[in-house]
């Protein structure tokens, strides 16, 4: 494969996997301020569990993908980083407040539902702010003048696309944070709260897809050429649809404990879904890193940078899978822990 | 304002405030690994309700500390898109490997948080090196960055193109290994200090019954042995930086001494005001010789003079009062740990040893100017490099952004600062009233 597109194969990876893990990580801090409110207090602390250990991890793979775009594609810099200066903001602001307040809530009493309120509620908008960045990326939104380039905000507002693609960052969160929460609280030996958040997913799981479908139709007007790149990709697409029916069904699958179905398989098969239907939106997008003026080629490292960058990786992983394996073994699996509660930290 | 401004007070802003919190992570988690080597070596369980207690410290500092890293990291490429285009062309590689160890520390402090009680000893104590490893590595490989940013190598620039790259030596460049060096030392020494603040201000509780004395005394002594050989070493260290400036950027050194004329049998010059009118530091301390002999053991050594460079290239001047800051707080808190250890030492036989009120308040003051001490040196260095961003390749005006709204966004996160510093000291105070020593030690039956 040629070093560019093994680069932006990366990236996507990075991408998909920040994707996933920081749906999980900020819809469960959501549920953790939502059922603590409602005074499901299992629902809740088992929702703590998995995010006081968790969260940190989470976000570095945030500060990974950033760094690793900007080493690979450094040409993309200077535009992206113009354009997009609000919006980043915007969500470092959000994110700040959210570790921050949920620590806090962690280390006191008094104040720890006004904080949990806090937080819970910032974790919500990030991903809608991050996938809203999507459609500004195609084009159709920015303008120049006096050789600066502004979004227009004003018509970004007025468009249909930037609606649909916040609900469908917000559906996302949800319901993949519903779906992974069923099977951790089944794991937990919890199955009352597995239900409670099964109950979630089914709801969820339709008004994802209907929103996914709506995003890419309201691109139509705004991006004509990346749209006739989607119909060439229908395959992928189909793939994708199977995998969302197959997985959603697996919510009502056979298995040992009533009402629940399959839900390891289900979120799975979610994922799986997820993967081939933002791969396919990021071959749609190719060349473009930002439309018309970016491309991959243009914003590319030279190739010793990229050689460096590649051994970096591959050591870096090689010694951090074993501890990821331990880290796994000790907060997924283990029955103490999964059903301890008053983690004070 | 414009642009450019804006980004440096956006930016310095940002670094200044995440640098407080970086610092004492990377000092307080060595403290944990101490305690708890200490704990199997002494099998004293006073460190063990040290370490629960530092390591719950380090917990809430992280919740700011990651975020604001976050931030910082981010707001490079936003702000300086020009300087990250060379980045990524030249010296991405420490960036890159730096997020590894941020995997290896936050890994390992959610096992050592949330696992400690499932863990066999040995693997506890790995895991709390594991964390400080992980500290330490972020700051030395950060400063791998900030140091070729000084002395910028391992690549050529033809006709605005950047050929011939060498990660590695960019890496690795001349300033490295004594900057880095420095800021290990510094950041060991400070977060040492904060902690002899905290035990000193316990101390002087009138209240504390003879147990709680004592695993005050015992941690004031341990940190301040502690503080006291890392604030020589600082002076080592800040040494051999200096020197690197007279041999690598003599227009900084000069800056930093308010040194006008070349000479040799130069002076240093103690604080006063720099004034290009005068030619001359107004109001300053002079040392005659001192500047060359500190550069080189020798009074006859030439140190170049501001009046060599073009104007256009000088720093701000406002840097020689950071240096001086800084040089002398390192000064002073040798001055205070070796006092405070000198006066223990003789005394330490008497019954009921007690410092005295003036070496405890001396010792809660160590720990602010510590942490004086790492602003006005970053800042300094920061500065310092002005008008440069990348020393004698790329201007600060040639890095920044052009987008438009940084004041607005300035001014937010300027307030989300002031929140967060009100808001993480409450927490840490209201946090350890609510859990008293007491309590802990009870818990954990020492
Ligand atoms: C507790 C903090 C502290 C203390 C007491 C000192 N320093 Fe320092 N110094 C730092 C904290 C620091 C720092 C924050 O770590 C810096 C900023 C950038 C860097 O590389 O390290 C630094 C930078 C720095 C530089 C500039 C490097 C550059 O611009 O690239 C010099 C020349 C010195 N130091 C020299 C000294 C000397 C001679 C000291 C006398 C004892 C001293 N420092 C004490
Ligand atoms: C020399 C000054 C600095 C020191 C000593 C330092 C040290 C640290 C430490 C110890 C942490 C906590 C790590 C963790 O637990 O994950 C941290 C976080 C972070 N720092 Fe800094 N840092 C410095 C400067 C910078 C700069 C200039 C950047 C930007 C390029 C940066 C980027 C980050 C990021 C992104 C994080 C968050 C990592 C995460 O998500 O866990 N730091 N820093
Ligand atoms: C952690 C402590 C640090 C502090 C308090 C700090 C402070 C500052 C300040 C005050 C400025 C504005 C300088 C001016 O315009 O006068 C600045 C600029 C800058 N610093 Fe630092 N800095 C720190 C560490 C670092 C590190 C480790 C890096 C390297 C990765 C770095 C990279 C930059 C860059 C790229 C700029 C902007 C360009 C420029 O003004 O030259 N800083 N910093």
């Amino acid at each position: 494969m040629e070093p560019v597109y093994l680069a932006i194969l990366l990236i996507w990876v990075l991408l998909f996997i920040y994707a996933v893990a920081g749906s999980i990580d900020f819809g469960t801090g959501f549920w953790a301020m939502y059922y603590e409110r409602r005074n499901n207090t299992q629902a809740s602390t088992i929702a703590n569990n998995f995010l006081s250990p968790a969260w940190k991890v989470t976000n570095v793979f945030l500060v990974l993908l950033v760094v690793a775009f900007v080493a690979l594609f450094p040409g993309a810099a200077p535009t992206l980083g113009t354009l997009m200066i609000v919006p980043f903001c915007l969500v470092l602001l959000l994110l700040t407040i959210r570790s921050a307040f949920m620590v806090y809530a962690f280390s006191t009493e008094k104040y720890s539902r006004l904080l949990t309120l806090v937080s819970g509620i910032c974790g919500l908008i990030i991903p809608a702010i991050l996938i809203s960045i999507l459609p500004a990326a195609i084009g159709g939104f920015v303008t120049i003048a006096d050789d600066r380039q502004y979004i227009l905000v004003d018509q970004l507002f007025l468009s249909p696309a930037f609606y649909t693609h916040i609900g469908f960052g917000l559906m996302t969160e949800l319901f993949i944070s519903s779906l992974f929460m069923t099977d951790y609280a089944k794991e937990a030996g919890d199955f009352e709260t597995a239900r409670t958040y099964r109950k979630n997913a089914l709801l969820l799981g339709p008004l994802t897809l209907v929103f996914a479908i709506a995003a890419i139709f309201t691109l139509i007007p705004e991006a004509s050429w990346m749209f006739a790149n989607f119909l060439d990709l229908w395959g992928w697409y189909t793939l994708s649809l199977f995998a969302f029916a197959a997985g959603y069904s697996a919510l009502w699958w056979p298995s040992k404990y009533k009402e629940l179905g399959q839900p390891r398989v289900a979120l799975l098969l979610i994922i799986v879904q997820f993967g081939l239907a933002s791969l396919a939106y990021g071959m749609a997008h190719l060349p473009y890193l930002l439309y018309p003026d970016v491309t991959i080629y243009d914003a590319f490292t030279n190739e010793t940078m990229f050689r460096y960058l590649l051994i970096g990786f591959i050591v870096g992983l090689a010694v951090l899978i074993p501890v990821f394996i331990w880290f796994w073994r000790l907060f997924f699996k283990d029955k103490a822990y999964l059903q301890g509660d008053g983690h004070d930290y | 304002m414009d642009n450019v401004l804006l980004s440096r007070m956006l930016f310095g802003t940002s670094m200044a405030f995440h640098i407080i919190f970086a610092t004492l992570t990377v000092g307080i988690s060595l403290m944990i690994f101490f305690s708890e080597i200490m704990r199997v070596i002494r099998k004293d369980n006073d460190y063990a309700v040290l370490a629960k207690r530092l390591t719950k410290g380090l917990a809430i500092l992280l919740g700011v500390a990651i975020p604001t890293g976050t931030i910082v990291a981010v707001m490079l490429s936003l702000l300086w898109p020009g300087f990250m285009e060379v980045v990524g062309q030249v010296i991405a590689l420490p960036f890159q490997i730096e997020i590894f160890a941020f995997f290896l520390e936050s890994l390992f402090l959610a096992i050592y948080v949330y696992a400690a009680d499932r863990l066999a000893t040995t693997m506890r104590i790995v895991s709390s090196f594991f964390i400080a490893f992980g500290a330490v590595a972020s700051a030395v490989l950060i400063t791998s960055a900030h140091s070729w940013m000084n002395t910028p190598q391992g690549f050529d620039v033809v006709n605005g193109e950047i050929t011939n790259v060498d990660p590695l030596a960019a890496a690795l460049s001349t300033s490295f290994w004594s900057t880095s060096l420095h800021v290990v030392s510094t950041a060991y020494m400070t977060g040492a200090f904060v902690l002899v603040a905290v035990a000193a201000f316990k101390l002087f509780k009138p209240s504390l019954t003879k147990r709680e004395r004592n695993y005050h005394h015992k941690g004031l002594i341990l940190t301040l042995v502690f503080a006291f050989l890392m604030s020589l070493w600082t002076g080592l260290t800040g040494h051999d930086t200096t020197v690197m400036l007279y041999e690598e950027i003599p227009i900084k050194l000069a800056a930093a001494e308010g040194l006008f004329e070349t000479q040799s049998n130069a002076p240093l010059t103690l604080f006063g005001v720099p004034s290009p009118e005068a030619n001359e530091v107004i109001g300053g301390l002079e040392i005659p010789g001192m500047l060359s002999w500190l550069a080189t053991y020798s009074t006859d050594a030439v140190i170049q003079g501001l009046n060599d460079f073009p104007q256009e290239n000088w720093p701000p001047l406002i840097v020689h009062t950071l240096f001086n800051v800084m040089v002398f707080i390192g000064g002073g808190l040798i001055g205070i740990s070796g006092i405070g250890l000198l006066y223990w030492f003789i005394k330490r036989k008497q019954e009921d040893f007690r410092f005295p009120k003036w070496l405890l308040a001396a010792f809660v003051a160590s720990g602010p100017l510590a942490m004086i001490g790492i602003e006005t040196g970053w800042i300094f260095s920061c500065t310092g490099r002005q008008p440069w961003t990348i020393f004698d390749v790329q201007r600060t005006a040639d890095a920044a952004t052009t987008s438009g709204n940084l004041g607005i966004i300035f001014f937010l996160f300027a307030v989300l600062y002031a929140v967060l510093l009100v808001i993480t000291s409450l927490v840490l105070y209201f946090y350890f009233k609510r859990n008293p020593l007491s309590q802990d030690m009870s818990s954990l039956g020492s």
